[in-house]
């Protein structure tokens, strides 16, 4: 079974305030505010941690919930974060983000 | 041998928002007359050159044809250049050159819009916005009364006191000043169809308005607030460097701004609770 690996899109804002995790699309400025699990996804999304290990050392030590389960739910949930262009997935590891010379971010 | 080309009037005018002033130039003195009537009090005329306009814009008046001013707003950068349309104008400017032109029919709506684009623009590069906003001044100190249509902005102004100076009772421009923030008197109009004075003041408070039963204000948590002013937020751009500005201007106004939510029967009352 393959693994997947989840990072930040780069082209978007966040911020959290007062535990709210609080991203802004920078393509057409849609404005999400991201659950518990999406946050704890979101925190986690370094390109190099698989999902199923975010999932045994983040997700199920928080819910107490069974890791097949959890872990269905949270690659449903990091499909739906790529979706809105808020993470990336990969089956491959996600190396970090270096802006272009020049780039605007 | 007739002359194959005959001089043409360039007129202008500039029209000052927020501190900003915009040249606009037409050879059509009609529409010239027209923007004078529609900015009355943000209007200076070209005779006074010691006041340099920031942006300049050519207004290429094209004949009257069908254009929904409903359509959807597309703004965009490719090298240097933003060009601006909707179904009734198309627009480009050059911030380096700080010149533009606008190719429009002879209303006063097109040039309008493009107007609140190019002041959006301006201000997320300097922490400042234009917000869905009525606002007004009392005692000095400007509140921000911000909402969806219905919300009440209209409701608000209409029932400001005698002592109160509206800026707006739809568009609110705010720019940051120092460790505050200044709001502005507009030209853009709601219902009430008032233009704004003229003046400024610095920002006392941001009230999202609900109606209710009674007149009351509760203090909203920053995170709340901060999603609040985001909804109501005035950005057409797609362009992810401006997005992060006005983003990161969105948080940085509630840290220094309290925003409450002011629930309001609809009489005067209310103003019993504001200044």
């Amino acid at each position: 079974m393959s693994r997947l690996y989840l990072a930040r899109n780069p082209r978007v804002a966040a911020r959290s305030l007062d535990g709210e995790m609080m991203i802004m699309s920078g393509r057409d400025s849609t404005l999400f505010t991201l659950n518990r699990t999406a946050t704890i996804l979101w925190q986690a999304a370094d390109g190099a941690t698989p999902l199923d290990e975010i999932v045994e050392h983040r997700i199920c030590n928080e819910f107490e919930v069974e890791p097949a389960e959890a872990l269905h739910d949270a690659e449903t949930l990091a499909r739906e974060l790529a979706n809105h262009e808020i993470l990336q997935i990969s089956e491959e590891p996600i190396p970090p983000f270096t802006p272009a010379a020049g780039g605007s971010l | 041998m007739p002359e194959l080309t005959t001089a043409v009037e360039r007129l202008s005018l500039v029209i000052e928002i927020g501190g900003m002033p915009v040249r606009v130039h037409t050879t059509d003195p009609g529409f010239l007359d027209m923007l004078q009537e529609r900015y009355s009090g943000f209007v200076t005329s070209s005779e006074q050159p010691e006041r340099q306009a920031e942006i300049e814009f050519d207004i290429d008046l094209t004949p009257a044809c069908f254009a929904d001013p409903n359509a959807v707003v597309s703004v965009s950068e490719h090298q240097g250049r933003w060009t601006l349309e909707r179904g009734d104008f198309r627009a480009e400017w050059n911030p380096a050159a700080r010149t533009g032109w606008i190719r429009q029919t002879a209303n006063p709506y097109s040039i309008d819009a493009v107007l609140r684009i190019v002041h959006t623009l301006v201000l997320a590069r300097q922490g400042g916005f234009l917000l869905h906003s009525a606002s007004a001044i009392r005692n000095g100190k400007a509140f921000l009364f911000a909402g969806v249509s219905e919300a009440g902005k209209t409701t608000i102004s209409r029932l400001a006191p005698p002592d109160a100076t509206l800026l707006t009772d739809e568009i609110s421009y705010v720019r940051k000043h120092d460790s505050g923030y200044v709001a502005y008197g507009t030209p853009f109009t709601g219902e009430l169809a008032k233009l704004g004075e003229n003046v400024s003041a610095p920002v006392t408070a941001l009230y999202l308005l609900a109606k209710g039963s009674e007149n009351r204000i509760d203090a909203l948590a920053p995170a709340e607030a901060t999603r609040s002013l985001l909804a109501n937020l005035l950005f057409f751009a797609e362009d992810e460097e401006l997005v992060q500005m006005i983003f990161h201007s969105a948080f940085d106004f509630v840290s220094r701004i309290p925003v409450s939510r002011l629930t309001f029967v609809p009489d005067a009352r209310v103003w019993e609770l504001i200044g």
